[in-house]
């Protein structure tokens, strides 16, 4: 292994900050996963019949399911009569004041670098703060009531908004769809619920934290998002978890729906555990994430940066029904050590003059393993649509892994699909060009990366890009990016 | 200024030997021409001059104004005043020359404890230097040599030399893959940049590079050494009768 090499492979190694636990009292459930446990969890959280029919119902297709098994990663399947499906911090009043907030779970947050105060917090951001299996703050939610917006925990909605909930939940991700969505559909414990009405730009970015802390707990979050005809937001998540040997499993249901020229953005840096330089410990990352843009002229974005977990398994995706509608998926995976991910995206076109566009970038570093999976689909009512695909991979060393799997299909001969690949390794000609002209090597390499993940992290909302860059520079530091 | 001698170097980690003993002086304000057939060691001893890590110095020292530079890495010997003007100049997309020329000239500056330049005033001297080589202001804002030409890549790294004012500066190849036309500006580039205080040392293959910039010194490679000095007729001889002559005079 060349100096060059061996310097970036150290860069890799920098600590992880994020790795502390907070010490609060729990109210857990027993382990495992079984009728009664679905009822006592939908009990406690006071949920109408219907909520806990949804449950029930998913459980028992969740039984006849099978784990998946098609994807580029290999881990020991998580147990699941051994895991919690539910750990709420136990002094748990009603939210209305931040004062209500476990002060060690608010100095976590600030030690994250997300004060729950509202004036501490970025300007213009709202934040629903998720700590293991509960939401434990909300804020700005009365500035926003002003415009209309709704912002608040998914368990909430249900009990405030039930109307709004029974319409949505499971539109766009049926708890049938696949073997995670199932079990997230069945033991959920909160989440984020946003609703935009009418004709209203939501005034501020709204965002979710999601913290998992304790060891033994699986996070569940459920996620629905609604912009009404007209209503556009700009929406994030943010995800941490401290480090055990132990993996952990974080598997979400997140679903949009746009309709007629509505406007969803949705951001996502993920920043989970991602185990130790021996493969050990990490967050597995098992997420179900699709929007539909229901009405026409409507559009929907996910951009997403992913850093961290031991393996991830996701594919933000967007249904084009609405003609005009667009569709857009800009990415950033990195992998290094060991981790693993097998991440991209699926655009279905079924209305006229649709239009979807994939950037993803990989970067793979250490041992690890970096896949991008990507399913266009153009139906045959499609007609006139268009497809655009970059998908970029960086390698990093030698012992690392990038592959590319698109699938494509079009069934109409007036639609387009354009899918062009590239794979390129941080050369060292690259880096000793750069050093030729008097940049350090450190600098060199960030400069590297940093160019070649530009196109995605501009999609990132202001108040984001710079934490993104921090993020991306401290997590290749020593490795490459 | 650079003092070579007796270098010997290999690829990292291989055993046959590239340089077999170069020895070369440069001072200030002379232009060197070093001519040689494919294979020969030219590139080589620009790169290994320069610190490229993927070359190991088996023997012999490389001293840059008296400073033995051997072992140091390429950024510390580009703050000292080492230029390297690519054979293939490299592509890094999505950073542009602007925010590489700025970065780099600032480390420079800063290494030598000079004043740095704020984005307002290195745009002004940044445009100052454009018409050395005719440059559009567009290719500022352009990623560093992505997409470029063949000839846009070479006259990049005049533009980067002429913005960097280093105090030598190896040109590898320079004029390969250049039209006549496009010979002439990067010749004159070159020439508006070399002064009294400064050098060059030039690669090349041919002789027509040397119509358009006077070596005072030409030098002939072979085989990992350099086995004839002179001036510029010595070009001119070896245009006429081949490296292959000159091999079978030397043996």
């Amino acid at each position: 292994m060349s100096e060059e090499t061996k310097a970036l492979e150290s860069m890799i190694g920098e600590e992880y900050k994020y790795g502390f636990t907070t010490d609060v009292e729990y109210e857990d459930f027993p382990k495992g996963i079984s009728e009664d446990i679905i009822r006592e969890l939908s009990s406690i959280k006071e949920e109408p019949e219907w909520m806990l029919e949804f449950r029930l119902k998913s459980y028992r297709a969740w039984l006849e399911m099978e784990e998946p098994e098609w994807f580029n990663a290999t881990y020991t399947k998580p147990d699941f009569e051994n895991l919690l499906y539910y750990s709420a911090p136990k002094k748990r009043p009603s939210l209305d004041s931040l004062d209500d907030v476990d002060p060690n779970i608010r100095e976590t947050y600030e030690k994250l670098g997300i004060p729950l105060e509202e004036q501490k917090m970025l300007a213009g951001v709202a934040i629903d703060a998720v700590f293991d299996s509960v939401s434990v703050f909300t804020s700005f939610k009365e500035k926003l009531a002003e415009a209309g917006v709704i912002f608040c925990s998914i368990s909430e909605a249900i009990k405030e908004h039930p109307e709004l909930v029974k319409k949505y939940m499971g539109s766009v991700i049926p708890a049938r769809d696949n073997f995670y969505a199932a079990l997230n559909s069945a033991v959920f414990s909160d989440g984020s619920f946003c609703y935009i009405p009418k004709n209203t730009a939501c005034p501020m970015e709204l965002s979710t934290y999601f913290r998992i802390n304790n060891m033994e707990s699986g996070q569940f979050e459920r996620t629905l998002i609604i912009a009404e005809e007209g209503a556009s937001v700009s929406y994030l998540e943010g995800c941490t978890a401290p480090m055990y040997d132990e993996n952990q499993l974080h598997a979400a249901v997140v679903e949009l729906i746009a309709l007629d020229h509505a406007d969803i953005k949705y951001s996502t840096i993920q920043n989970w555990y991602s185990g130790d330089e021996n493969g050990k410990g990490g967050i597995y990352n098992f997420v179900t994430k699709r929007g539909i843009c229901k009405g026409d002229h409507s559009k929907i974005s996910w951009t997403q940066l992913e850093t961290g977990s031991a393996v991830t398994l996701k594919y933000p995706s967007v249904i084009l029904q609405g003609d005009h509608s667009i569709g857009e998926f800009y990415s950033v995976a990195v992998t290094t050590k060991k981790q693993q991910a097998d991440t991209g995206t699926k655009m279905i076109h079924l209305g006229k003059n649709t239009r979807s566009t994939i950037i993803s970038k990989g970067i793979s570093a250490g041992e690890s393993n970096n896949s991008y999976r990507g399913e266009v689909r153009i139906g045959k009512k499609a007609t006139g649509s268009k497809n655009y695909s970059v998908c970029d991979s960086m390698l990093i060393g030698q012992s690392c892994g990038a592959h590319t799997f698109p699938y494509i299909s079009s069934e109409n001969a007036s639609s387009s699909v354009e899918h062009e690949a590239t794979t390129s390794r941080v050369g060292e000609e690259q880096i000793f060009y750069l050093m030729q002209r008097g940049i350090s090597e450190q600098d060199a390499i960030s400069m590297i990366i940093n160019g070649f993940v530009k196109d995605v992290l501009k999609e990132l909302p202001l108040e984001f890009a710079v934490e993104a860059n921090k993020l991306l520079d401290i997590k290749l530091e020593g490795s490459v990016g | 200024m650079l003092e070579i001698r007796n270098l010997h170097a290999v690829v990292e980690g291989e055993e046959l030997e590239i340089l077999k003993g170069v020895n070369l002086t440069v001072n200030k304000g002379e232009i060197h021409a070093i001519m040689g057939p494919n294979g020969s060691g030219k590139s080589t001893l620009s790169k290994v001059v320069s610190g490229h890590p993927e070359y190991e110095v088996t023997e012999g020292t490389i001293l840059f104004e008296g400073e033995d530079i051997t072992e140091m890495d390429a950024d510390e010997r580009a703050h000292l005043g080492l230029f390297l003007a690519f054979q293939y100049p490299v592509e890094v997309p999505g950073i542009t020359n602007k925010t590489l020329l700025r970065e780099a000239y600032n480390t420079i500056a800063r290494a030598n404890e000079r004043e740095e330049l704020d984005p307002l005033e290195f745009e002004d001297y940044l445009v100052s230097k454009l018409e050395i080589i005719e440059m559009k202001d567009e290719f500022l804002n352009r990623s560093i040599n992505t997409g470029f030409s063949g000839g846009e890549k070479k006259k990049n790294e005049i533009f980067q030399m002429a913005v960097l004012n280093p105090r030598l500066s190896f040109l590898d190849e320079t004029d390969s893959g250049l039209d006549i036309d496009a010979l002439k500006l990067v010749s004159d580039g070159v020439n508006k940049i070399a002064s009294p205080e400064n050098a060059i040392v030039m690669i090349t293959h041919y002789q027509r590079l040397l119509n358009y910039i006077k070596p005072d010194f030409v030098h002939v490679m072979l085989d990992g050494k350099i086995v004839k000095s002179g001036d510029i007729s010595l070009a001119v001889e070896l245009e006429a009768n081949g490296y292959d002559q000159m091999q079978k005079e030397l043996a």
